[in-house]
């Protein structure tokens, strides 16, 4: 295989990234299938050998879970798309799902050094592609080798408080070495902003529920609708004996803009929204009972991939106008390129340069225009992005029959205030030791949103497995 | 996992009902003025309510609904035996409870469900406490030998007067204010414009109002905001911020408005839910 190194390396130069099917604009805007169709198998083939397998691979420093990239690519290579699945698997719980909604182009991608000439190697839909073709096949089989996934470590029990990606990290890591994980999640289903806030075209919730089933299998035991710090405290589950408690409860307390109007009906968070729209599935009402809100001219605040979601979601459900009103240029856009390049193609505008100042409603309080104010750009601030200017005078006024807010969100206390003894940093998110996730409480950590503030998926994993690994080192030693 | 049905009590037929809830891990931790948010089905929507009783040695919750619409309606139709599908709790925070000498507990409606426990907790606290409940008529009349167990005193109003006093549980109220000087808290749980008129009521007499908002909930865990209320001029998430606030700092009008946010959803999906129910008769 190492023989054909050479010529790989030079057709890697050639041979141009294979494009992914999508469902085209028109017709995906009707609908919440998935927009991104996935590699055929001739595809995958053709992408893989484009890998030119580095001896001291940049792409695996890219990923925060370190997945033998090479590795489970020269599988696909050689065809054996199983062991390709394994090796994707011993560092990565959700495979189906990182393939999806990771920013690979700051993260493997981002480090491929095809990346500095050409185009990197497609890592991202690889991933999807052997994760979709073992999504359904048997967890502990692809990575034991055997059906059987007996308990090796009877009386170790961990437990987890959340069920978000950095907590599901957690229970395949530990669970996949034989110690018992049980999850605790608040809402009545699992997955974290995997269900309940990244949408069905992204990421279909089939795929969230799979891979959640393959830890099942592998013996992880869930509890729905057990809040922590209210059902359950971290005290609660030391006394009962757990050897170490892992709180990956994310930061869900959605920001709002503090302007005039912001209590008008039509006017929603993101986090509402779209909790509406994915976890109670409103596109289906009145098949089912949660209801959504259909506004004709609809403005969303911020301009982020949770902004870019729930712009789309709109049009989905209807809207004839949705505008993203964004505070900067369209260069200072948070959200991934690719999303904003779909959002675009599907009719989203962009309204930059423009700030919020007041929401104005109807005598009986029903959101009906949007009073804007032109910015422009000033010097770059700590973030080291310009910061907007508000323009003396320049206002302008919008019909707008709903607004979605899609500032940000912080620190939500209702864990935190309930653990005695736990430090906060001054926003009100968990300090922990960064090497190992551990809190200021012995035995209890902590990782993802609830410590960095929020961020991606694949950083709160790559804090879950940093805490996983900590936690398996001193119970297996 | 589904919470069983240990008992169903139907207080007034086809419109209210108490469930006994097999839920030893809520019992465990509720406290007066706590909440659950609830899951009928699979295809149901997460609605919030009021832990009206606990029996944490049982391991049990009670909780009473009055049907309003599809949700409530769809509740209505399970039987001892049956399960809820999600249950989730104890949200919001325990009602604030302190010797203070004289509460006035004041339920309207189903709200006076809500009220029987913190005026319990009240009770256990060492308060004197009066009970005012209120209703259009006898027949839809909740608790009131349930409350006459451990309150001090328990005023009956209706507005056809076919039970105690004739008029609102504001002129209940107002009977209680005038004789007692020394009321230390007035708690009122019931309809939004019940809770603006004790506040309103209350306000001249200075007494610390407590009154338990009912907004639109979805996640009850402070995600989304949809339950947000004014309370000061400034923003509350009335499921982690509440369920209880100042009375008298109230935006009832914001209230109301928000309460209706959904009104034309609500009547198709119960119209939907009551011609489906038709066909299987």
């Amino acid at each position: 295989m190492s023989a054909n190194a050479p010529t790989e390396k030079k057709k890697g130069k050639a041979v141009p990234r294979t494009a992914m099917p999508e469902q085209p604009a028109s017709v995906r805007v009707t609908n919440f299938n998935e927009v991104t169709l996935g590699y055929t198998p001739e595809m995958a083939l053709t992408e893989a050998k484009r890998c030119i397998q580095c001896k001291k691979p940049l792409c695996v420093k890219g990923c925060p879970v370190e997945i033998n990239i090479p590795g489970f690519i020269k599988k696909i290579v050689e065809g054996d798309l199983h062991e390709s699945y394994r090796v994707l698997r011993e560092t990565n719980s959700l495979p189906a799902v990182c393939g999806r909604v990771c920013p690979q182009e700051t993260q493997c991608e981002g480090s491929c050094i095809l990346g500095k000439k050409g185009e990197p190697v497609a890592i991202g839909r690889l991933e999807r592609f052997v994760a979709d073709t073992f999504m359904a096949s048997d967890a502990c089989e692809q990575l034991t080798g055997t059906h059987a996934c007996s308990l090796e470590h009877e009386g170790l029990k961990v437990a987890c408080i959340g069920a978000g990606p950095s907590s599901l990290t957690v229970a395949g890591y530990l669970s996949s070495l034989g110690i018992k994980v049980h999850v605790y999640e608040a809402l009545h289903e699992l997955g974290g902003v995997l269900i309940y806030g990244i949408p069905e075209f992204r990421l279909p919730k089939e795929i969230v529920r799979k891979e959640i089933e393959a830890m099942k299998a592998q013996g992880v035991e869930f509890h729905t609708n057990w809040v922590g710090g209210k059902t359950i405290t971290v005290q609660d589950l030391l006394d009962q004996g757990f050897n170490a408690v892992f709180i990956g409860v994310g930061a869900g307390l959605p920001k709002f803009l503090r302007v005039p109007g912001e209590n008008l009906i039509g006017v929603f968070s993101a986090n509402e929204y779209l909790t509406r729209v994915n976890l109670g599935r409103a596109y289906n009402f009145p098949a089912v009972d949660t209801p959504a809100y259909t506004g004709k001219n609809v403005a969303v605040f911020g301009a982020g991939n949770v902004a870019m979601d729930a712009a789309r979601t709109a049009k989905r459900l209807g809207a004839e106008r949705v505008m993203i009103v964004y505070r900067r240029s369209e260069k200072e856009m948070p959200a991934r390129l690719e999303e904003l390049h779909h959002a675009k193609e599907e009719g989203i505008e962009l309204m930059c340069l423009n700030a919020p100042v007041e929401l104005v409603g109807d005598e009986k309080g029903w959101l009906k225009s949007l009073t804007v104010q032109k910015m422009m750009l000033g010097e770059p601030d700590e973030s080291g992005r310009c910061s907007p200017i508000a323009c003396d005078g320049q206002f302008c006024d919008i019909p707008c029959d709903m607004a979605i807010i899609a500032v940000g969100t912080g620190s939500n206390p209702l864990m935190t205030n309930s653990t005695p003894g736990l430090e906060l940093n001054k926003w009100g998110y968990i300090t922990v030791n960064e090497d190992t996730g551990e809190t200021s409480i012995p035995n209890v950590f902590a990782g993802g949103d609830i410590v960095t503030g929020a961020a991606t998926v694949i950083s709160a994993m790559g804090a879950g497995r940093r805490a996983a690994k900590e936690i398996a080192r001193r119970l297996l030693g | 996992m589904p919470v069983a049905i240990l008992k169903k009590r139907r207080l007034i037929p086809g419109q209210t009902s108490e469930l006994t809830l097999d839920a030893s891990h809520i019992a465990r931790k509720a406290r007066p003025g706590n909440f659950v948010i609830l899951r009928v089905s699979e295809k149901g929507e997460r609605i919030p309510l009021t832990i009206a009783d606990t029996d944490p040695q049982a391991g049990t919750i009670t909780i009473v609904y009055l049907v309003v619409g599809k949700s409530t309606a769809e509740l209505e139709t399970l039987e001892e035996g049956d399960s809820i599908l999600d249950v989730c709790g104890p949200l919001g925070k325990p009602t604030h409870i302190e010797p203070c000498g004289t509460v006035v507990c004041v339920g309207g409606g189903t709200g006076i469900a809500a009220m029987h426990h913190i005026a319990k907790g009240h009770k256990a606290a060492g308060n004197r406490v009066i009970t005012v409940i209120g209703s259009r008529c006898e027949d839809l009349l909740l608790f009131k030998e349930e409350l006459s167990m451990f309150a001090d005193e328990v005023v009956v109003t209706t507005n056809d007067g076919s039970c105690g006093m004739q008029g609102f549980v504001t002129d209940g109220l107002r009977m209680v204010l005038d004789r007692e000087p020394s009321v230390g808290e007035v708690v009122a749980i019931g309809p939004v414009p019940m809770m603006e008129a004790v506040a309103n009521l209350t306000r001249p007499y200075n007494v610390k109002t407590t009154v338990s908002l009912n907004s639109i909930m979805i996640d009850g865990i402070g995600m989304c905001g949809a339950c947000r209320v004014v309370v000061g001029g400034e923003v509350k998430f009335a499921c982690v911020d509440g369920p209880e606030f100042d009375g008298h700092q109230v935006d009832f009008a914001r209230m109301r408005q928000r309460l209706a946010a959904f009104k034309p959803q609500e009547e198709l999906s119960w119209a939907e839910f009551r011609r489906l129910r038709g066909q299987e008769a």
